[in-house]
């Protein structure tokens, strides 16, 4: 049998828990002694290869393209995670949520102080995915298993919570380690 | 003298004055009730109902509850605590709480009990409200995401600087806390050193220009959940 393999995204986040899983300094070294990654920005594989057991999800769905990335994450893996605040409840993103997508459009190509856009086009091209009428955390999309809260969760959260579920032992998280800042 | 008597809290006797509520002979004898819109010195109006507990098997908010001789109270049960992790996570969703660049963030009530009771994320659908700041006072503003309608300012503002600044309006789902003036908070005689200014348990009533100060590792309940200098009392 081979090793367990992780597979990582960021759909409507910042790419600041990639950053914090990247802060478990040389226990890097230790987690692909433990797995292989699989679909993920780390090693920059665009599309599983087969069955994964851990897949890490980063942002919440503001797009048709994230939905679809995470739909396909929960088909592969085994086990879901929703990484971080913006996974968990929208994050900053989801500070649209009360603005209709109108006014958003507007401000971002229109009438915002920096904006130059003599043709007053709102970016239209059919491949762009379509933005959702709110951002969404992931467990309103599809079923998540876990969740690791925080903006970024720390680097020891990731690990603790990997290893733990890796060596099929429960995740027992320390006080310290679960915080949403 | 007031007169002493004894009840018992999950089968542990604690002694209590006459006048005295379930949670404040609780908290006297080092057991701790879960609360939210609860604080002492303030008259209680167990709104939230985090400190819901069980008197001789009915349900009651602890910090309105008077104690009485011989009750019997439930407090640690896996039922109590199911239906307060059920509360706090209703507030979560209830507003737009965005813990990440909140000031209030690791000094706030509402996040700590989140802590304590291991939220990990909240079972209820996000409702993201549109709610109101109020930016037009010098010193100090008002971001309404963060409310959770506890009434503490409401109760200090009026029973202990006499002002009554503030005021719940509307019901329900729409229910907010408003400023007793035409307008803004800046046409209210709120200042900075009132008592309304300092209870606040979330990050509504904010002073401006303090924000951050206090390092992540030295807030409040960095290091140990709230309610742990209650539990140390019991020796």
């Amino acid at each position: 049998m081979g090793k367990p393999k992780v597979a990582t995204t960021s759909l409507a986040g910042c790419f600041g828990c990639h950053m914090s899983l990247l802060d478990i300094d040389d226990r890097i070294l230790d987690l692909v002694e433990l797995v292989d990654f699989d679909k993920s920005p780390i090693d920059d594989i665009k599309n599983f290869t087969g069955r994964v057991t851990v897949g890490l999800i980063e942002g919440g769905c503001c797009n048709e393209h994230n939905v679809h990335v995470l739909q396909d994450f929960r088909k592969h893996c085994d086990i879901l995670i929703s990484v971080g605040d913006c996974a968990i409840m929208g994050g900053l993103p989801a500070m649209r949520n009360n603005i209709p997508l109108k006014e958003c459009f507007d401000e971002a190509y229109l009438t915002g102080p920096t904006v130059y856009n003599p043709d007053g086009i709102i970016p239209n091209d059919k491949a762009l995915p379509l933005i959702l009428d709110k951002v969404y955390p992931c467990h309103e999309v599809v079923k998540i298993d876990y969740h690791l809260p925080g903006c970024p969760p720390p680097a020891d959260t990731l690990w603790e919570a990997l290893v733990a579920l890796l060596s099929d032992k429960p995740i027992e998280l320390p006080y310290e380690l679960i915080k949403y800042d | 003298m007031s007169e002493k008597f004894v009840f018992t809290i999950d089968g542990v006797e604690v002694k209590a004055t006459q006048g005295q509520s379930i949670l404040e002979a609780a908290t006297e004898a080092g057991i701790y009730i879960p609360s939210l819109c609860y604080m002492k010195d303030l008259i209680p109006h167990g709104s939230c109902r985090v400190c819901t507990v069980k008197v001789d098997g009915r349900f009651q908010a602890g910090c309105v509850q008077p104690a009485a001789p011989g009750i019997k109270v439930e407090n640690d049960t896996p039922e109590l605590m199911e239906i307060r992790k059920d509360i706090i996570e209703m507030l979560f969703v209830e507003g737009n709480h965005y813990c990440m660049f909140c000031e209030k963030s690791g000094d706030c009530e509402l996040q700590a009990l989140g802590y304590r009771f291991g939220i990990a994320a909240p079972k209820h659908k996000y409702l993201f409200p549109d709610r109101k700041l109020d930016a037009t006072h010098p010193e100090i503003f008002i971001d309404r995401n963060r409310c959770v309608l506890c009434g503490r300012c409401v109760n200090a503002s009026r029973d202990v600087d006499g002002k009554t600044v503030f005021e719940f309006v509307g019901r329900g789902i729409d229910k907010t806390v408003a400023v007793n003036s035409d307008a803004n908070l800046s046409d209210t005689d709120i200042s900075i050193g009132d008592k309304s200014m300092d209870v606040c348990p979330v990050g509504c009533i904010i002073k401006k220009g303090v924000g951050f100060k206090t390092p992540i590792g030295q807030r409040t309940y960095d290091h140990e959940p709230i309610g742990s200098d209650i539990e140390r009392r019991k020796g």
